[in-house]
């Protein structure tokens, strides 16, 4: 593979950039696999990635329905954070800030990492405990966090409302200096690039229409491509899973709903870090293109449409103007929707299933994006070696069983609500 | 934005409306006995499908009846709404 540095770079300006090679190929399915990852989206690409780096499985496909990144990766906000108060939150997360702060080297590809901070605002001294009883947790799992007064807020965000009269007064805020933001394609990428030149075949147009299950095992999969045999299927195409889960008579704890969010134009450098409203859900970071990209609650009905509607897109944007007030001036440039996997309890599921060769990555809520690195690595290992690793093993599907729940956000099996 | 009719007061803007979740999920049987496993499915397991989606509205800032409603969760057209104790016209 092509290394991509200053000097392939100067060197491929002498040929106007036509010699490049392609980042990776466009095999034709073969007719079986060791592994198949259903799902070409970060997660699915950053497992094929570790299942060929970690575990040394390289004969394995990656079927995409459509076109890799186009899912989900490409529709987030891009945020990056660990600031979980339980955990086995905070314990996996914290684990994929390690690998987000060195990927950009790891993948020769440039992620465009950038731990700006996170700060979460409080607009109570109750809102103000709840966050320095949280920060405490994360510093005792060994994770950064800052517990910060109005004054230092002010100085970081001085154009917030700052007013003595404002519906919802700053009193401080929780700040992960460590969070930050990361370039959403080109994680999907990178890890396409390498996966594939580790000889992983990336499968696009490629949409999974049946399994082939025998005696609780599973033997292959049927897909608009013909039919291919394996013995183990790894699920990564959150948003979709109830639809992939039904072929396999699986009843999932999971509700399809739609989450929007929008850019406003380019304006100059303002907002240098990411910052939530904590007395509503708006949260916004200013791109490297200078958009500001804000986001916010789900429409609140389930949906596998992939665009919502305006109401919920104002009720956001009221927020923000709340913390905000100049950002009413500012022209919305785009809006868009992608599709949650809501978990009944606000946690991912990662862990075997009831047949055989069938692994479930699925249920990430609001959350997918930061998770990326991680849920590939501990999805790769659950996969490679038959067993979940120790930072996925609350992941469970039992839990909705035995009641050991992942409440983070503690607002029931409700996703539309909180 | 929905339009939901409200079979109480007709159509209005989806605004007024407040979401209730699946409304094929049936509470177990009070008094009853019950397994474990029944009562997880009734809280934490659902259909989820793609496609028709039989649910709940609250009309919470109009008349303030509950009421159910039909509708595409891959179209979000609205196919029929009625009152809880009805069926719909389908």
């Amino acid at each position: 593979m092509q290394k991509y540095s200053v000097f392939s770079l100067v060197k491929n300006a002498f040929t106007n950039h036509q010699d490049w090679e392609v980042a990776w190929k466009d095999p034709e399915p073969k007719k079986e696999y060791d592994v198949i990852i259903i799902g070409g989206g970060g997660h699915g690409l950053a497992t094929a990635y570790y299942l060929a780096k970690e575990h040394g499985i390289t004969n394995v496909a990656i079927l995409e329905k459509g076109w890799i990144g186009g899912g989900n990766v490409g529709r987030n906000t891009t945020i990056l954070r660990s600031n979980y108060m339980f955990d086995s939150n905070a314990h996996f997360y914290e684990f994929g800030m390690k690998l987000w702060e060195t990927l950009s080297q790891e993948l020769n590809y440039n992620v465009m990492y950038s731990p700006r901070g996170i700060i979460n605002l409080a607009h109570s001294d109750a809102q103000m405990n709840a966050y320095a009883r949280r920060g405490n947790s994360m510093r005792l799992n060994g994770i950064d966090a800052i517990l910060l007064g109005r004054d230092e807020i002010k100085q970081m965000i001085p154009f917030a409302d700052f007013s003595e009269t404002c519906r919802f007064p700053i009193h401080g805020g929780l700040m992960q200096p460590r969070g930050g933001t990361a370039r959403h394609d080109a994680v999907a990428w990178g890890y396409a690039r390498q996966a594939d030149s580790m000889g992983v075949d990336i499968i696009q147009n490629c949409e999974v229409t049946g399994f082939d299950v025998n005696n609780g095992k599973i033997e292959g999969v049927q897909t608009s491509r013909g039919s291919i045999k394996t013995k183990k299927v790894g699920l990564c195409v959150a948003g979709s899973t109830t639809l992939l889960a039904d072929m396999l008579n699986m009843r999932l704890p999971i509700e399809a709903h739609v989450l929007q969010a929008c850019v406003s134009e380019p304006v100059k450098p303002l907002l240098h870090q990411v910052v939530t409203f904590g007395a509503g859900h708006f949260y916004c970071s200013q791109s490297d293109k200078g958009e500001m990209v804000m986001g916010g609650d789900l429409d609140g009905y389930n949906s596998y449409a992939q665009r919502g509607n305006m109401p919920m897109i104002q009720h956001v944007l009221t927020g923000g103007l709340a913390v905000f007030p100049n950002f009413s001036r500012l022209k919305m440039l785009r809006t868009w929707g992608g599709i949650m996997d809501m978990s009944m309890d606000g946690s991912p599921i990662i862990d075997k299933t009831h047949i055989d060769g069938v692994y479930l990555n699925c249920g990430w809520c609001y959350g997918g994006f930061k998770a990326t690195p991680c849920s590939g690595w501990v999805f790769a290992h659950t996969i490679a070696q038959d067993k979940v690793h120790e930072l996925n093993s609350d992941f469970n599907l039992e839990r909705f069983h035995t009641g050991k729940i992942i409440d983070e956000k503690g607002v029931g099996p409700k996703p539309w609500i909180g | 934005m929905l339009e939901i009719k409200c079979p109480y007061c007709g159509k209005r803007s989806q605004n007024e409306f407040s979401y209730g979740g699946d409304a094929t999920v049936k509470r177990p049987t009070l008094g009853e006995e019950i397994s474990t496993e029944d009562w997880d499915n009734f809280v934490y397991f659902r259909d989820n499908p793609r496609g028709k989606h039989t649910e709940l509205w609250h009309h919470v800032s109009g008349c303030r009846q509950w009421f159910k409603a039909s509708r595409d969760t891959a179209t979000h057209e609205i196919f029929d709404t009625c009152k809880m104790n009805e069926a719909f016209n389908e």
